[in-house]
């Protein structure tokens, strides 16, 4: 089942999707911290392939690319990890362009899909750039997901919207990745303008921290994904238990909300 | 050495690598860009500020005495009596009016040895804008006269201590704060690198080097042109604007790169701040850190239009040890009474080496670009020397 099928149908069917992301090979024992999502119920994980130049990251990414780079961690061995789990959740990778680049986005996509990923997220590739690396992925059956900012005008979102696969990453405000205080008012904006536009799932992300916030994000759009929040964490040297812990609060948050409506 | 389109391809080069959030504002600075450069009255305030203000034309100096002893004919362009002491200024009095033309009231900037943050900020309080200048923290040990300058000149400058504490790593921290501020901010890049249109606008407002020494060899030089051009490459906007004026002669084009640093001779075909270019990387993709003497050449890649000309073999990219690129400048200092900056004096180094291997033929003419001059380099020259 594609990704966007399988995240379609959990939305068609009320809920609220839900992705945590995960800087892959930041702990020997990273593969845990998938678990502990999938047990508290994430929708579809993000596992980021990390890169050395991470230049639309915040420092809490930054710090996380940093210590799986100097332990060592390399996209194959993320990707052989992950090969072998049993696991009922669909992984999206996410990494720069250049990591692509390097494999070649034939071979690059092949892996993916060896590793069992069906999602792909770049996000220093936009639009214009996109084309090789679309072909390659549909070719292997993984979802390019293209992201969108408040910045975006009108016609080009709609484009994004046609063209990107799985779901539509929502950029919730003109900034890097990284913890937040408030959700801000650009993301409900943009979710609102992308949904008009698609019947694609329309995942929210950047600044989505606590359990409110991804309350309050939701409401105009089918998700949300937590990121930084949940690194913050793994980097304060938190046990994959505790981390699921957290985003099991979050899954309760999104569940009531919906219950209440 | 043309327009790159509006994708700004050079050959599978350049393009616009950069996250959805910025494309607008790319956009934004390639059509402001294109408008201006059409219009005589921007050209005009340009060239007036250039002669009034950055004292352009520089000078084409013959070096008799290195000359002499190398059995050849050097001339140097001295961009290192510039305003300021280097090229980079021709660049930021460029984008700067630009910025201004466009309503933005900030200047955002990257800089390495600090000779691109000195001329943002300078210009900066001449058009009454503002400047935050992005340097690594390497970097801002190794150019403190530097950062002392940015500051005096009322700039903000912001110490970035994430990987490589240099150039590469201040760049990428400028592109993260650019993102969150492009209502009223413009980021100035400093090289011929970056996201279209950046590597095709650097190297047009550093053309002036390349057409002001073209038609200074014209007249100083029997022959017209000269057999060979020379210029330091970092991110190789020097070097770019150089050869802009010299693309269409006989003239063999020599860019110069720190041994550590050396994108265009020793990289491979990747993506990295906006642009597909070449990169020094490991086996899995990973951008290597590069290692210099020189912190304007302390930069794993080089600029998108390099790579191009690299492929076509239409110039070509030669390696300079920093033992090479010091000896060199205390022998330009000492026969010349020039003391080039560390970066310019790779370019003579590499001058000075292929003499005396023959590579250069006894009597070539040989221009050089002496992108900047040497203040900025005492500190490391001490413990060096």
């Amino acid at each position: 089942m594609t990704l966007e099928t399988r995240l379609r149908d959990r939305r068609d069917a009320g809920r609220k999707l839900l992705m945590p992301y995960v800087t892959g090979g930041i702990t020997p024992t990273w593969v845990d911290y998938l678990r502990a999502f999938a047990d508290a119920g994430a929708d579809a994980i993000e596992v980021g392939l990390p890169f050395s130049d991470p230049t639309l990251d915040g420092v809490t990414i930054q710090q996380a690319t940093d210590a799986a780079l100097a332990r060592g961690a390399t996209a194959r061995d993320i990707l052989g990890d992950i090969s072998g789990l049993e696991h009922d959740v669909p992984l999206v990778a996410s990494t720069y362009y250049n990591l692509v680049v390097h494999d070649g986005p034939e071979r690059f996509c092949a892996a993916l899909r060896d590793a069992g990923v069906t999602g792909l997220i770049v996000p220093d590739l936009p639009l214009d750039e996109a084309g090789d690396l679309e072909d390659a992925a549909a070719s292997a059956g993984i979802d390019l997901v293209l992201l969108a900012s408040p910045a975006t005008p009108q016609p080009r979102l709609d484009e994004i919207a046609r063209r990107s696969r799985g779901f539509i990453y929502a950029v919730s405000l003109m900034g890097t990745t990284g913890e937040r205080s408030v959700v801000a008012e650009s993301a409900t904006t943009l979710a609102s303008r992308i949904k008009r536009s698609t019947e694609r799932p329309v995942m929210v992300g950047f600044g989505i921290s606590t359990p409110e916030h991804a309350v309050e994000a939701a409401r105009s759009a089918d998700g949300v994904i937590v990121g930084a929040a949940v690194m913050r964490r793994v980097l304060d040297g938190a046990i994959p238990h505790d981390v699921g812990a957290d985003l099991a609060r979050m899954r309760r948050a999104l569940d009531q909300e919906r219950d209440r409506r | 050495m043309s327009d790159p389109g509006r994708q700004g391809r050079f050959g599978e080069y350049g393009g616009g690598y950069v996250p959805e959030s910025l494309v607008a504002a790319c956009r934004e600075v390639e059509e402001a860009f294109r408008e201006a450069w059409v219009d005589p009255g921007f050209r005009g305030s340009l060239a007036r500020l250039l002669a009034v203000h950055i004292g352009r034309p520089t000078p084409l100096t013959p070096v008799r005495r290195l000359s002499a002893e190398l059995g050849i004919n050097l001339l140097l362009k001295r961009e290192d009596l510039a305003h300021t002491g280097s090229h980079k200024i021709n660049n930021v009095t460029g984008q700067a009016l630009l910025a201004s033309r466009m309503g933005k009231t900030r200047l955002i900037a990257e800089t390495g040895a600090g000779q691109h943050g000195v001329a943002t900020a300078t210009v900066a309080a001449l058009l009454g804008l503002k400047a935050t200048v992005f340097m690594g923290e390497r970097d801002i040990e190794r150019q403190a006269l530097n950062v002392f300058r940015m500051r005096m000149l009322g700039a903000e400058v912001i110490p970035v201590g994430t990987g490589s504490r240099t150039l590469k790593d201040a760049t990428s921290q400028a592109m993260r704060h650019w993102v969150g501020a492009t209502e009223d901010s413009y980021y100035c890049v400093g090289s011929v690198i970056g996201p279209h249109p950046y590597p095709w606008m650097v190297r047009t407002f550093q053309r002036v080097i390349g057409d002001e020494a073209r038609g200074q060899c014209a007249s100083e030089l029997s022959t017209g042109v000269p057999d060979y051009v020379v210029a330091c490459v970092g991110g190789g906007s020097n070097a770019a604007g150089t050869f802009a004026g010299f693309v269409d002669t006989s003239a063999r084009l020599v860019g110069v790169e720190a041994e550590g640093g050396a994108g265009a001779a020793l990289g491979r075909a990747g993506v990295l701040h906006g642009a597909r270019s070449l990169f020094l990387q490991d086996g899995h993709g990973q951008i290597v850190e590069a290692h210099s003497v020189a912190a304007g050449l302390d930069y794993p890649g080089v600029g998108p239009e390099h790579a191009y000309l690299r492929d076509l073999g239409r110039a070509r990219y030669v390696t300079v040890t920093d033992d090479e690129a010091i000896s060199a400048l205390v022998r330009l200092a000492r026969t010349e009474g020039i003391v080039p900056a560390i970066e310019s004096a790779h370019a003579v180094a590499w001058v000075i080496r292929a003499a005396g291997a023959g590579e250069l033929p006894s009597g070539a003419t040989v221009l050089l670009t002496l992108s900047g001059r040497g203040d900025k380099d005492v500190s490391t020259l001490k413990e060096q020397l």
